[in-house]
């Protein structure tokens, strides 16, 4: 059994970072939001979906031009992540403009609801969209990066057996860890990244500071925002199918990353992201041989989030969150 | 020279009626003062000026510009510092964000470090800790970090809210000599205290504040004479 659990870890290893860089991702959108208005962005799941379409959608009309062989397959992607980034950029600046602003000083629950309501009102729109283009509102995107690596983990360790993975892993590895160190710069290094603190902190003090606040707010939507839509892209790009449901299941899972991370924290929402996403492929992996094929490979849910459960028991503030001390 | 003036303003804050048409006038290189005891609106006449709460009726005049109901971030880039009242530092950001944070809507850096050189020629603590987290100073420090940011966004008048509340009186002593120091270079500074006898000496002129009425006022020798004074706020 434990040799099973061994043999496997390399896969599940390859696996579970690139799930988890997905969640890490979208895990920050829903942590900067709360962190700076308390408010569970609920939408913030359907930005991550609405970025899988839009991206999807340019792909497929780049290789209808015929651009995709026509250009250099990073660069096309490039400009696909860059374009879907501004587009859903805008959308939650939109969204925050439109629908959070005016109850700004409402109770959350009214504002928890309207995220709700904002939710389904994306997924059919994007549904509609999709259907009234396609006729089906799944769609699946140009294969791009294919290719599969073959990692030979057993010349490490003869107790591995090799992993294989598509070579898609490494673009989504790859952008997502620099979207996180850029994120993380900008947030602990530039001006406007410590205005973004400050208003987290005290809001009312920090425009005494002449900080703009609706603008940091706005700033903190379009950031988080652009992430999670360029995280679908490289969602769309490395599961191939999409539907405008997507967004659901992994916007929870992606908060409950932020959640497991400490909510409010951004390199504890990375690191619960990643985290989420290596249990959840370790429980896939190794959960039908441990317990004799009477837990299936779907129970791999139960498992991630019976870990949280646990870890907040013990540590209710997340694995990052903190205890302020704070003197008065 | 007359560089704020507060005409009939009525501030609605919660529900109450909180001021009751305050009229009030700093001139530039001032001092003054307003007391008054818990609830009289000594903090909300501070975040009327400053745009955190809106006044529903009378006008506020700046450098001669009207200033009624704009919000915080602009009356802060006119240069109006408001230090609030316990003191509201930035917790988790360090001292030295703090102070760039007073220094926000300024890009030259060189400008920024001169500033911050300034705020150590009055606190020389706070060079000390630099890299410390603002939350974990004393309380004390915490006020000298307060008022040091605000020095950094080198304003014209300078509200102080309480800036003696809950701290040992020998930091309270330090804290109103640095307040008159600033004065002394030149500095309007509006001052709300509940330690009405420190204040008083400080200022030049000063103004009672009673369930959002101005009650009384005169210069700080005066009402330091005064026998309602005395009795009311000196005990």
């Amino acid at each position: 059994m434990i040799e099973h659990v061994l043999q496997t870890l390399p896969q599940v290893i390859i696996d579970g970072l690139a799930l988890g860089a997905v969640y890490a991702i979208v895990a920050l959108g829903y942590t900067m939001v709360y962190g700076i208005l308390e408010l569970i962005n609920f939408a913030h799941g359907e930005i991550f979906m609405t970025g899988a379409f839009v991206g999807t959608a340019l792909l497929l009309s780049f290789s209808a031009f015929g651009w995709l062989s026509s250009m250099p397959m990073l660069l096309a992607l490039l400009l696909v992540l860059v374009a879907t980034s501004i587009v859903t950029g805008l959308l939650g600046m939109g969204i925050e403009r439109i629908a959070y602003r005016p109850l700004r000083n409402a109770p959350k629950l009214i504002t928890l609801i309207t995220a709700i309501g904002i939710s389904f009102l994306l997924q059919d729109f994007v549904r509609f969209i999709t259907e009234l283009k396609k006729g089906n509102y799944i769609l699946t995107g140009p294969s791009l990066f294919t290719g599969q690596v073959n990692i030979s983990a057993s010349s490490i360790w003869s107790g591995f057996h090799d992993a294989s993975v598509k070579s898609s892993f490494f673009i989504v590895l790859v952008t997502a860890v620099v979207m996180m160190m850029t994120l993380d710069f900008f947030v602990n290094k530039t001006k406007w990244g410590m205005a973004m603190r400050a208003v987290a902190q005290d809001r009312e003090t920090a425009a005494l500071m002449s900080v703009n606040v609706n603008k940091v707010i706005a700033l903190t939507f379009f950031i988080g925002s652009a992430l999670g839509g360029a995280t679908g892209v490289l969602f769309a790009i490395q599961y191939g199918t999409i539907d405008p449901y997507i967004g659901f299941i992994l916007g929870l899972k992606a908060f409950t990353a932020a959640v497991l991370g400490g909510i409010g924290n951004i390199r504890g929402a990375m690191f619960g992201g990643i985290v989420l996403g290596l249990l959840e492929m370790f429980a896939a992996a190794n959960l039908p041989i441990v317990s004799d094929g009477i837990l299936g490979a779907e129970y791999k849910d139960v498992f991630a989030f019976s870990i949280l459960i646990i870890v907040l028991i013990f540590k209710p503030e997340g694995l990052f969150g903190k205890v302020s001390v704070e003197k008065v | 020279m007359s560089l704020l003036r507060l005409e009939r303003v009525h501030t609605f804050y919660g529900g109450v009626h909180a001021l009751k048409g305050i009229d009030l006038e700093v001139c530039e290189g001032e001092i003054v003062t307003l007391i008054g005891s818990n609830g009289a609106g000594k903090s909300t006449t501070l975040k009327t000026i400053s745009g955190q709460v809106k006044a529903k009726s009378g006008s506020i005049v700046y450098e001669g510009k009207d200033m009624t109901n704009t919000p915080p971030h602009m009356t802060a880039l006119a240069g109006i510092a408001h230090v609030p009242e316990g003191r509201r530092i930035f917790p988790r950001l360090t001292v030295k964000e703090n102070l760039e944070m007073g220094a926000f809507s300024v890009n030259d850096r060189k400008e920024i470090a001169e500033r911050m050189e300034r705020v150590f020629h009055y606190f020389p603590r706070l060079k000390e800790r630099l890299q410390q987290k603002g939350g974990t100073m004393s309380g004390g420090e915490q006020q000298m970090l307060a008022i040091g940011r605000a020095l950094m966004m080198k304003p014209k008048l300078l509200m102080l809210d309480e800036p003696s509340m809950g701290l040992a009186p020998i930091i309270v002593e330090q804290i109103f000599h640095i307040i008159r120091e600033l004065n002394d270079e030149g500095m309007t500074i509006l001052l709300v205290e509940q330690n009405a006898f420190q204040a008083l000496q400080i200022a030049h002129r000063g103004y009672v504040i009673q369930t959002g009425e101005i009650t009384m006022s005169g210069t700080g020798k005066e009402l330091l004479g005064n026998e309602q004074v005395r009795e009311a706020y000196l005990g």
